[in-house]
């Protein structure tokens, strides 16, 4: 049962990547995004980190989702214009990527021979109440660096959307 | 458990106080930009921002003198820390000393700017003291951001924004790079501490081939951020399209936090496989040097050729990298600290010398310098001498020391090869050298008057590059000594 599950999200989760980029509508291609954040979530889930499952939910698929939507809907983008593709790109781009890929699963394969799979409900320790003290004891410093981090962002974001420098 | 074990004492934050300073000052900036009114004359706050970076140099020796690790661990102030925070603190003091003239004269100035550069200072000092993969990735998001949004600072600019876009596209996706090997390393050992990654795979229990993998991973995402062949694309562009003081920071400062972070890792946690990629730091160190060096040959454009020399430049600091040895990162810690110096002297230069708009920043627009301003073209043939490391400079003694370094590795391939490499790097040196005494001036205008900011940033870079090229061991003392804190 956990197999079935890990295997039907974990495509899901590739194949809403895969169309994510491929798609030629940015509003397809933001629903698409949609699909890898759910997909993740159960991910998540099937770990036993129930709070990470709901904080994807709520924050990835709720809410910065819908403001992708809205912030495309209001520029009004209309489908993407095909444009030329470098030469080598072409050519290189997916043969590398296949080799990453075996080369990747080789690895993990090679070492991890012996890994078990992940059983529903094994872990625990995931819930808020664990999450929350971790970051507020051990993980306080990064904690708070991150609101640094955002703040710059926030503030990048201004500098280059105001209308004119003079 | 009981949470007051967590609790910060007074010593975590004394060693944590250098990033404390920007950050406050980056955050009274703010509020401080918000006050002033729109169209008041912003020059102050750089002023302010030079007194918070002056103020967290201050605090560099204060965090030293409490060495130890703060925040559970999260960060660790050492002398390698203090010496990576002090040379990236220089760096952002004389970008801001350049850029409050800069930013008037291409009406671009405001505190967002200042507030900017503090934020990427900060991050910088958190690179350089982590020791934990995900301050190491924190620390890195903030120093980048801020870059990115630097570089293209003059919105209404064209090439500006076009190298902001490609800096923030590529960028992120070595940063991708990076946060994958950290997740397998974290998959690997259970652990993100760097001393507790090195004590896990120094067991040997855990996976060993998918560590090395990991390791690769890390590597691609750290040698994009220092601009690495063949992970160097973005930098020509970046550098060129980027404001002239901006260009300067981010070739000397962020990269050398980069360094900082790429010595650490690699000689801290993944010293138990260091004869697996030290072939991979052969090619790269090899690779960097002959793209930075062999394109810099043909280009006409000042920033241009300098990116390309920075490049080069990573390519010798690599070669020192791939020692693998307490003498090899002290070296490469004495030669990013010279090449600050330089570096940023003749970026400082140009930055006058371009002209509003940043009209002015081919070779051609050097020629009959030294009759027009006599002391200007002193000061940056000085740092050009010292970029082509002739001896009495700096930089002659940065290149010394990595390839005596090398050599006492029986790197003699290498060694000999790099020195090849800098034979070829003094012709384009030599070249502006040439447009600058050689020939005379294309217009017949009067100079304009150099801004006390920028003459104080050319004073103080070449002093300091001639004072290292008598006595380097004012900073190699240093150097070596801190250098042991990695191994």
């Amino acid at each position: 049962m956990d197999v079935i599950l890990f295997t039907f999200f974990a495509l899901v989760a590739i194949v809403g990547a895969v169309s994510l980029v491929l798609q030629k509508h940015p509003i397809s291609s933001a629903l698409s995004l949609v699909s890898v954040m759910v997909a993740l979530a159960v991910l998540f889930l099937l770990l036993g980190a129930e709070f990470i499952a709901a904080a994807q939910l709520v924050v990835y698929s709720g809410a910065i989702m819908v403001l992708f939507v809205f912030v495309i809907m209001l520029l009004n983008a209309g489908a993407e214009r095909e444009s030329r593709k470098g030469g080598l790109a072409q050519f290189l781009g997916l043969p590398l990527t296949a080799i990453l890929l075996v080369f990747a699963s080789y690895v993990i394969t090679q070492s991890m021979s012996n890994a078990k799979a992940v059983k529903f409900g094994a872990f625990t320790g995931g819930g808020p109440r664990e999450v929350g003290w971790e970051l507020f004891t051990r993980y306080l410093l990064p904690f708070e660096v991150t609101s640094i981090l955002i703040l710059i962002a926030i503030a990048g974001a201004v500098v280059l959307a105001r209308k004119e420098i003079d | 458990m009981n949470p007051a074990a967590f609790y910060p004492s007074a010593v975590d934050y004394l060693r944590f106080l250098p990033e404390l300073i920007l950050t406050i000052g980056g955050v009274l900036l703010l509020v401080l930009e918000a006050l002033t009114g729109d169209n008041k004359d912003k020059t102050s706050l750089g002023y302010v921002a030079i007194a918070v970076v002056l103020g967290a140099m201050f605090a560099v020796p204060v965090a030293l003198a409490n060495p130890g690790t703060s925040f559970n661990g999260m960060l660790v102030s050492d002398g390698f820390a203090a010496f990576f925070r002090m040379v990236t603190l220089l760096v952002g003091l004389f970008t801001l000393l350049c850029s409050t003239s800069y930013l008037s004269r291409e009406k671009a100035n405001s505190g967002e700017f200042y507030l900017l550069v503090l934020f990427s200072l900060a991050g910088q000092g958190i690179m350089a003291a982590s020791n934990e993969l995900i301050m190491v990735f924190l620390g890195l998001e903030i120093a980048s951001i801020s870059s990115y949004v630097l570089a293209g600072f003059l919105r209404d600019d064209k090439r500006g924004s076009e190298a902001a876009l490609k800096y923030f596209l590529l960028g992120s996706f070595a940063t991708a790079f990076l946060l994958y090997g950290i997740s397998w390393i974290y998959g690997v050992t259970g652990a993100t501490n760097l001393v507790a990654i090195r004590e896990s795979l120094a067991a040997g229990t855990s996976g060993n081939s998918m560590a090395v993998a990991a390791a690769a991973l890390m590597m691609i995402g750290l040698a994009f951020k220092v601009s690495a062949a063949p992970f160097q694309v973005w930098a020509p562009d970046v550098y060129q399209g980027a404001p002239a003081p901006v260009s300067g920071f981010l070739s000397a400062g962020p990269k050398a936090a980069a360094f900082a972070i790429f010595l650490r890792i690699f000689q801290t946690s993944f010293e138990s496989f260091s004869s697996r990629y030290e072939p991979v730091l052969w090619i790269l160190a090899l690779a960097t040097m002959l793209v930075g060096n062999f394109s810099a040959l043909w280009q006409s454009n000042v920033k241009r050729m300098l990116a390309y020399s920075s490049i080069a430049h990573a390519g010798y600091v690599l070669v020192a990298v791939t020692t693998n040895s307490n003498v090899g990162t002290a070296a490469a810690m004495f030669y990013l600290a010279a090449y600050a110096l330089m570096n940023f002297g003749a970026f400082a230069a140009i930055t006058h010398l371009a002209g509003r708009g940043e009209s002015h920043v081919t070779i051609d627009d050097l020629k009959g310098l030294a009759s027009k301003q006599p002391v200007m073209a002193g000061l940056l043939t000085v740092c050009l001498l010292s970029l082509t490391g002739v001896p009495l400079t700096a930089g002659f003694f940065g290149k010394f020391y990595i390839f005596k370094a090398a050599i006492d590795n029986h790197l003699y391939w290498l060694s000999a090869l790099g020195l090849l490499n800098s034979a070829i790097a003094a012709y384009y040196y030599l070249r502006v050298l040439s447009a600058m005494y050689m020939h005379d001036s294309k217009t017949t205008d009067h100079p304009e008057p150099v801004p006390g900011g920028i003459q104080l940033t050319m004073w103080v870079s070449a002093a300091g590059i001639l004072t290292l090229g008598v006595f380097p061991g004012l900073v190699l003392d240093y150097a070596n000594r801190f250098a042991t804190f990695v191994k």
